[in-house]
Parts: C-alpha cells; structure tokens; sequence
C-alpha cells in the first residue's frame, strides 16, 4: 500500500500535493510532459480532453480544455518556465474562469528511490486569499456538503 | 440569477473578506439586524451596510421582509456550493492520481527493466 496523497501549506501563498507512484521518474516525467500520456490520467472523474497540448520545452506554451459528463467545458493554460528531465517541470496556469484569481506558478519535483518515483507538486497562488480558498478543500474533505458545515469552515478561515 | 461561474466568483469574492466572514460565522448562530451587527463589529452602520450589500450580492445572506427590523440571514445553498466546489480541488488530484497508478502499470507491462534510463 503506498503512502496516501498528502496536502501542505509550505508558505501563506502555496500549496503542496505529495504523492508516490510505484514507477520509475522518467515514466512519471513522461506522464506529466506527452499530451497522448497526459490525457489518459489528468482531470475529474468522467471529465474528457477536448484539448491536451503541452509543449515540453521552456517557453513551450501548454493548454487543456476538459468537458463534463454534462457537456461544462473548463479551460486553462501557460507557459513552461522550467523543465528538466526528468524531475522538474515549473509552469504557470490561468484557469479560463480564473478562479483562483490571477496565474498560478505550479511546480512539480520528481525524485526516484528503489524504484519509486515521489512527486511534490507545489501550486503558487496570487494572493493568501486565492490559496486559502484551495485549503479549504481538505479541510472541508469527509465532511457532508451544507448549511451545518459553514460555521467550521468560517472558524477554519484565517481571520487575516 | 447569475451564471454559475459567475456566482461562484461573488461567492469567493465575499469570502475574501475577512469581516465578511466574521459576519457569517455570527448569522451562521442566527439571524440579526443591522444594529445588532454593529455593536460586536465595532463599526458605523454604513460600514456594516455595506458589507451586507455585497455578501447579499453574493446571495450569502438574505434580508428579512420586516419593514422594521429587515432581519439579515444566512443563505445556504451559494455557500454549499463553493464548498462542494472546492471538495472538487482534492478529488481532482485523488482521482487524478489513481489513473496515473493504473497507466504507470500499464506502461511498465511494455517497458523491460533496466531500460528505465534514455
């Protein structure tokens, strides 16, 4: 059983998504870098790429549009700033609703031991408040959607 | 009615406010006057009014019909809403990151070990 996915706050504006694959880093890299590998995995549950293109390469523009089942088409897209195969990838990302209001700087930092490859995926927000409204998520993860969990999502906010 | 997205933007920009929020947590215990906001706010009432404006932009509070008093509370739904929406955030990365296990494998079935290395 590998280790579950994890999520810290390494500084006010960031969040940090740590997972391990039971792959290889060259694969991993390969997944996160070929839109033909990309699609296959990324996204919502029963959401489908209308546009996958990444172009692994600094200054390589990348852009993804996925549909819902329900036909809700969700964009975003970047620059690659950095890219080093095969542990470092760094791009920035504006959603087409921008919702987290303004670009985020995203890293992703592949480290390989005995066979399995370990990803820290770092998403710099705009602002503290753009970030905290991600926190919320995990916060917010088992606990019923509604009215009764407003009160501890308030109190989970900062008051800063 | 507003468009979703656009919704959700009202509701994230309320929230982006800290008093805002603090006047949420104290209607989340139940409804109030203006005047009862005042108070434990430590503001004027035009600032107190003002931020109700937006959150009842937001659709975040409602005002009551009581000519008198005009009772401000809670509204449920945008709230659950952003909340549902954001739970996405994590089950985006979960699910994500289970199909990434399952085309890993699948990679790895064609791939010969020791060849890892271009």
């Amino acid at each position: 059983m590998m280790p579950p996915l994890t999520i810290a706050l390494p500084s006010d504006r960031e969040i940090a998504i740590t997972r391990t694959f039971r792959a290889p880093v060259d694969l991993v890299f390969d997944c996160w870098t070929v839109p033909a590998l990309i699609k296959r995995w990324l996204g919502f549950a029963d959401w489908t790429f209308v546009t996958c293109e990444f172009d692994a390469r600094v200054g390589g523009k990348w852009r993804f549009v996925t549909r819902s089942p329900a036909g809700y088409e969700m964009g975003s897209g970047g620059e690659v700033l950095e890219i080093t195969r095969p542990d470092w990838i760094k791009t920035n990302e504006l959603y087409d609703q921008d919702w987290t209001g303004g670009q985020t700087i995203v890293t992703n930092r592949l480290a390989e031991e005995g066979g399995v490859t370990t990803s820290v995926v770092t998403i710099l927000y705009p602002t503290k408040e753009a970030r905290d409204g991600a926190r919320a998520t995990p916060m917010a993860d088992g606990m019923e959607t509604g009215f009764k969990r407003l009160e501890e999502l308030l109190a989970e906010m900062p008051a800063y | 009615m507003p468009a979703p997205d656009s919704q959700l933007d009202l509701t994230f920009a309320a929230l982006a406010d800290p008093t805002r929020r603090a006047i949420l947590a104290r209607l989340a215990e139940g409804e109030a006057t203006v005047n009862e906001l005042v108070t434990p706010f430590n503001m004027s009432q035009p600032a107190i009014s003002k931020h109700l404006k937006v959150l009842e932009n937001a659709g975040l509070v409602s005002r009551g019909k009581d000519a008198q008093r005009r009772p401000v509370r809670i509204e449920a739904a945008p709230m659950a809403e952003a909340v549902g929406w954001l739970e996405n955030y994590r089950r985006f990365w979960e699910h994500s990151y289970q199909r990434l296990d399952t085309l890993l494998d699948e990679l790895q079935r064609f791939a010969p070990k020791g060849d890892k290395k271009n």
